[in-house]
């Protein structure tokens, strides 16, 4: 039986290329995405308003997982197959704009209401006030939450194993099956991903610190 | 796209998304009592003056919420399986859920705890109560009501990561839409079917930890209560220091 060797372990570090890749990839659309939700959750029409709340309610009420599989196995009816990458992409990007766009809506409504109206007596349209005045204070209070949610991203990104996406996970699982060594393998799959998490963890612990939003 | 949804063609399997229903929920509420349990303690752990102590809780802690579950579950299934600690999938599925509960609720727990003005605890000490009274009424059950919503939807979100541990062939939900798949081939009504069923579950649960927290918190109902009498201008005047209310 082979040893845990340097190969075995490069083959990790590039699992965890794999899942920064697709990390980033569902963070930046979960951005836009979220970013859409958070716009049409402060909608002045009460019918975008309920549709996307609903939408948001659908997404955080259903595992992940299983939206994993809908994605994977839903793109198949249209006679595409496609990569594993895209399909937890796609996954990845709609549970995270449902989230990413919760976060916030949040922030944006606790900016106080008063920069709205004064915003409004400078004669500002609904738009140029929430891209001027609401949205870069309502950057602030979302950064610690956001930062944090990447922490979250990062970690389901390892669902993407079921469906064949060789990331950290899926490459622990590769190499494991190969040398039949569970603990040291996982063990150390957990102790990559603690070291891309826990940094982030902190800056957003450090970063609530410094904005006090918690006694906002 | 032409393709012909056949749900029907899942009814003969309804036993078997009701068994692995069942076996969510059992596993949900395995994780909920003991996960609050250690998550108390671990909060309580975590404030200790002892460094030992504190510091223990604090790696437990950040270890937990900084690997992805489906790791945890792989390390104690798998990996404690290979140093010879053997135990069934289900059981290997409740300690792992247990853990991660625990370990956020716990941080849930202790940011309550950390919101209890300092000058209430000192109030306590000089009306004379005991440590463990002051710990008891000051500090955990003000505490555990301000973070209630908080940590019950963490609750539901474990619900739902249950579907991970249908990785490790915990017979669950999720487990059971992977197997009738491979049966019937039908994996996008399965999945479907599934995630409805998550979706009830989710909201079910919701609608349970709302009326709990109007059985569990009195004090809230009370609260609010003297605050609309007060409004209707029945009485007098309470004291508006919230804290200050007699259950």
């Amino acid at each position: 039986m082979d040893s845990f060797t340097f190969v075995q372990f490069e083959y990790m570090l590039k699992g965890v290329g794999w899942t920064l890749i697709l990390s980033a990839i569902s963070f930046v659309l979960g951005s836009v995405g979220g970013f859409g939700v958070m716009l049409a959750r402060v909608s002045q029409i009460a019918a975008v308003r309920f549709v996307t709340s609903f939408f948001i309610q659908v997404i955080q009420g259903i595992p992940l997982l299983v939206l994993l599989f809908i994605v994977y196995f839903g793109v198949g009816i249209f006679g595409l197959s496609v990569p594993p990458l895209v399909a937890a992409s796609i996954a990845l990007m709609i549970y995270v704009s449902a989230f990413l766009g919760e976060i916030w809506r949040g922030s944006v409504q606790s900016v106080e209401k008063t920069q709205w109206e004064a915003s409004e007596c400078l004669g500002f349209t609904r738009w140029q006030s929430l891209r001027l005045v609401i949205i870069p204070q309502a950057i602030k209070l979302s950064l610690p939450s956001t930062v944090g949610f990447l922490v979250q991203v990062i970690k389901s990104t390892s669902l993407a194993s079921v469906v064949g996406f060789v990331e950290l996970t899926r490459a622990g699982q590769i190499i494991n099956n190969s040398l039949f060594q569970p603990f040291l393998v996982f063990a150390l799959v957990g102790v990559l991903y603690f070291f891309l998490c826990y940094p982030l963890s902190m800056w957003s612990r450090a970063m609530e610190r410094r904005l006090n939003v918690g006694n906002r | 796209m032409n393709y012909n949804f056949d749900f029907a063609g899942l009814m003969p399997y309804w036993k078997m998304f009701l068994q692995g229903t069942v076996l969510t929920l059992e596993l949900t509420l395995a994780s909920t009592v003991f996960g609050l349990t250690i998550g108390i303690l671990c909060a309580i752990g975590r404030r200790s003056s002892l460094r030992p102590v504190s510091a223990a809780c604090g790696v437990y802690v950040e270890a937990v919420r900084n690997t992805p579950f489906l790791v945890q579950i792989f390390i104690f299934y798998f990996g404690l399986s290979s140093v010879g600690m053997q135990m069934p999938a289900a059981v290997a599925a409740v300690i792992t859920m247990v853990i991660n509960v625990g370990a956020y609720s716990s941080e849930i727990i202790r940011a309550g705890m950390d919101a209890i003005p300092p000058g209430q605890i000192e109030a306590a000490e000089c009306l004379g109560l005991s440590r463990p009274r002051i710990y008891w009424h000051v500090i955990m059950l003000p505490a555990l009501e301000k973070v209630y919503p908080a940590i019950t939807s963490q609750f539901i979100l474990m619900m739902l990561m249950s579907s991970v541990t249908s990785q490790i062939s915990t017979e669950e939900l999720t487990a059971v839409a992977n197997n009738v798949q491979s049966i019937t081939f039908l994996s996008l009504e399965s999945y479907i079917v599934v995630a409805i069923l998550y979706l009830i579950l989710a909201v079910i649960l919701r609608f349970l930890f709302l009326l709990g927290e109007v059985w569990l918190f009195r004090r809230k109902r009370v609260i609010a209560l003297a605050r609309r009498r007060l409004a209707a201008g029945n009485v007098p005047s309470i004291p508006t220091n919230t804290n200050a209310v007699r259950t």
